[in-house]
């Protein structure tokens, strides 16, 4: 880039922070500063990066730049952008339906299923259909657990099952039934072309079909995977990314004695 | 040699003793039997190929129709050779009569075993010369074209569609890439069956057909024509149809065959006797199309922990390499597996995964060593992944490894766009080309964290090693030694394709390929 790196513009927009109309924020309120990187399908020169400009501006941003762009295969060119956005977004109006649990530590959430439902809770997950990723799963599941969370098996107050990879919904439902399970987890990571929706509804149905879909707790789990995509598929809660075994323990702890509760 | 670690090497050559009467043990076993996937795999060599009017392959109709009649253990090529005797006909052309018209070729008269090889002759050394073809047109390639530096740049294309994998890999090979490997679609490793023709449609990745193998080899021919260096084409023997992969691999020129003996036991939960005895076939096939093959340990640390269990990584490895010599893969073959997964908020993470990469290196000097990268720890923060790439990437110059899979940034988010690609290639080149010789220009503390930590790592190997070595290999997997996964003998999946072999068993390829 050349000349200019600091801005000596007088800045005209409003400065004040406003709930009701956020916008991105670089180094100075309201001022729209947002990166954006794309290729597109054509050779580098003049008239691409005009494209990409244009391309920015029909997204809404003002004063579009492109600070970087690279040709990575005859035809293909690469832009890292930047540029002012001039929309806004009403934060005071959003609603995000989340998981209704408190998250508990690990010896918290043991003592509440002592004291309250005097037994074990029975788990039984598994990554289901084709997937063949364990990560997640494992993540949630294994004794060691993942960034210093500790997954289920090392709970006093949870007896778990971890199937691994690529379990037919069948015998994950057989295997349900074998254990008597309270809850089912299931990881799904790998998204393209939706096939973890079509897998994990069809879990649903089959669970539905067999009668047991009220006697479980349902909770999915993955890196594209919300809550609220979970209650959408029929699930009763949903863990995405940066969610870990604690959150999932304390949810299925406390639904758990919701459910015993209602009886 | 002398160890920059200061290990020891009367200890390695003791952990390979070990490891190599584990190997034997294996081998033992595996003598015996033949599975489904093995037979396909000779039909294939012997010039079956198609499929029926169902889309059923034909070697998977000529299999099947042997084993409903409960005659596989005397082998496809016994009946083959006496229907091509009685009937004059070749292989493919009494395998489309038994999907047509349920031709069955146990009724044939039997013919004695020099009879049954004379027939098949023709068919038999027809394939080997093909395959010994392809390897020396690899090696011609390589002699006139050259080829990239090691290590060598490995990336991914999968997009499900083979065509558009075509123009991802050659803009990755024109942007510095030595290697290419087609992802297979999810699930793939446990079709009982290879998919035929040319395929368009995946999940996260695209399906290893031999049609797929010729699309991406012609391609990457004329890319490495173009760019000055040969590009080696990559794909996964693994799953249920290891030795079939490895020969529609083999008979289209495949460079690079991901091929462990023992990661579908543990990730795929398929069948360990049927893996252990697909696993010795499709290496011999490898061994002799010289196609490297890659192993899969880095697998392990994305279970279990990278430090506490770097051990069972160098164990698996010095398995993996016995196991491989026995099928004929020489050292300078063995992409032997280890992967960067050590926590980024550990300290002095960094020091203990260069002692695992030289410590791998130092006792496999030879072995081409597939270098995985940050998976486990990726966050989907590409900003920071990106970094952690770079430290995995100057490790893998450091201690030379041989085949460098290049991290990406936006790893644990979607598969690689053609422009993360970009980034990572250029994040390789630069850190290979500002380090090139750090290897030779540094050396390790005496007695600092590095050398004491390969000194542990090496220590632990052993005592697994001794361990494994009292209960058998199968008895480890059932009790859980490798990446915490137990698995039974009966259990998994396959096992219903494998059968003892009886008397007229013949497969000539074997002897034929560990001769070469």
């Amino acid at each position: 880039m050349s000349g200019g790196l600091y801005s000596t513009e007088k800045n005209d927009f409003d400065q004040t922070l406003d709930l009701t109309k956020i916008k991105p924020y670089g180094d100075t309120m309201n001022d729209g500063k947002t990166q954006i990187s794309f290729t597109l399908p054509v050779p580098a020169g003049d008239e691409a990066i005009e494209a990409a400009k244009q391309l920015l501006k029909q997204m809404g941003f003002d004063n579009p730049q492109v600070v970087f762009h690279k040709e990575l295969t005859p035809g293909f060119t690469f832009f890292n952008c930047y540029g002012n956005y001039t929309g806004t977004i009403d934060y005071t109006g959003i609603y995000v339906p989340k998981v209704e649990s408190v998250s508990w530590n690990m010896h918290e959430t043991d003592e509440f299923i002592r004291e309250k439902i005097s037994r074990k809770i029975v788990v039984l997950g598994a990554s289901t259909g084709t997937d063949a990723h364990t990560v997640g799963i494992d993540a949630i599941m294994n004794m060691k657990g993942f960034a210093g969370h500790y997954g289920l098996e090392r709970y006093e107050m949870f007896e778990t099952f971890n199937m691994g990879s690529q379990v037919a919904n069948e015998d994950f439902i057989a295997k349900a039934i074998e254990l008597k399970a309270d809850a089912l987890l299931v990881s799904q990571t790998v998204t393209q072309k939706d096939i973890h929706i079509k897998n994990l509804v069809e879990l649903v149905e089959l669970l539905e079909a067999e009668g047991l879909r009220d006697k479980l707790i349902l909770v999915c789990g993955g890196p594209r995977i919300s809550h609220e995509l979970a209650k959408e598929l029929g699930y009763d809660a949903g863990f995405g990314m940066n969610s870990y075994a604690g959150d999932v323990a304390s949810y299925l702890a406390q639904e758990l004695y919701r459910r015993i509760n209602r009886k | 040699m002398q160890s920059k670690l200061g290990i020891d090497f009367q200890h390695v050559q003791h952990a390979r003793d070990i490891s190599k009467s584990i190997a034997a043990e294996v081998q033992t076993f595996v003598n015996s039997y033949t599975t489904v996937s093995v037979e396909r795999t000779l039909c294939r060599l012997i010039g079956i190929d198609g499929v029926d009017e169902n889309g059923v392959p034909l070697p998977n109709v000529v299999v099947e129709s042997l084993k409903d009649k409960n005659a596989l253990d005397k082998g496809i090529l016994f009946f083959m050779a006496n229907a091509v005797i009685e009937t004059g006909k070749t292989p493919q052309e009494i395998a489309e009569q038994i999907a047509a018209e349920g031709l069955d070729i146990t009724a044939f008269r039997f013919h004695w075993q020099p009879e049954v090889a004379a027939a098949l002759k023709p068919y038999v050394d027809k394939h080997l010369e093909i395959i010994a073809g392809n390897r020396l047109r690899r090696e011609n390639y390589i002699t006139t074209l050259g080829e990239g530096s090691k290590p060598y740049l490995y990336v991914i294309v999968a997009t499900g569609n083979i065509y558009e994998d075509v123009i991802q890999a050659q803009a990755a090979a024109r942007q510095g890439a030595d290697i290419i490997a087609v992802i297979r679609t999810t699930g793939q490793s446990l079709l009982d069956y290879v998919p035929f023709g040319a395929t368009t449609e995946g999940f996260g990745g695209t399906f290893a057909t031999q049609e797929n193998f010729r699309i991406m080899r012609r391609a990457l021919d004329e890319v490495g024509e173009e760019t000055g260096r040969y590009i080696r084409l990559c794909n996964y023997c693994s799953g249920l149809c290891m030795p079939e992969i490895a020969a529609i691999g083999a008979l289209e020129g495949l460079d690079v065959m991901l091929n462990d003996a023992l990661y579908g036991i543990l990730f795929r939960d398929i069948n360990m006797q049927r893996t252990l005895v697909d696993q010795f076939m499709s290496r011999v096939i490898n061994g002799f199309a010289g196609v490297i093959i890659n192993t899969g340990e880095d697998n392990y640390l994305t279970t279990a922990d990278a430090v506490e269990e770097a051990h069972t990584v160098l164990a698996s490895d010095l398995i993996n390499e016995q196991l491989a010599l026995i099928a004929g893969i020489p050292e300078e073959q063995m992409g032997l597996g280890h992967a960067f997964e050590m926590d980024p908020e550990l300290e002095n993470g960094f020091l203990f995964e260069l002692a695992q990469a030289q410590l791998t290196r130092e006792i496999f000097p030879k072995a081409p060593l597939k270098y995985m990268p940050p998976t486990k720890f990726m966050t989907g923060n590409i900003f920071r992944g990106h970094i952690q790439d770079a430290l995995f990437n100057m490790i893998g110059v450091w201690t030379n490894q041989g085949i460098q899979l290049l991290g990406m940034p936006t790893e644990a988010i979607h598969t690689p766009f053609m422009s993360d690609r970009y980034l990572s290639i250029e994040n390789a080149k630069y850190i290979f080309g500002n380090m090139k010789s750090i290897g030779e220009e540094v050396e390790f503390k005496k007695d600092g964290i590095i050398q004491m930590r390969a000194k542990e790592v090496l220590g632990k190997t052993i005592g697994l090693l001794e361990q494994i070595q009292k209960e058998g290999l199968f008895t480890a997997l059932e009790k859980g030694i490798f990446a915490g996964i137990k698995r039974s003998r009966e259990g998994g999946k396959g096992l219903n394709g494998v059968f003892i072999k009886s008397d007229n068993y013949y497969n000539p390829f074997i002897d034929s390929m560990l001769k070469r």
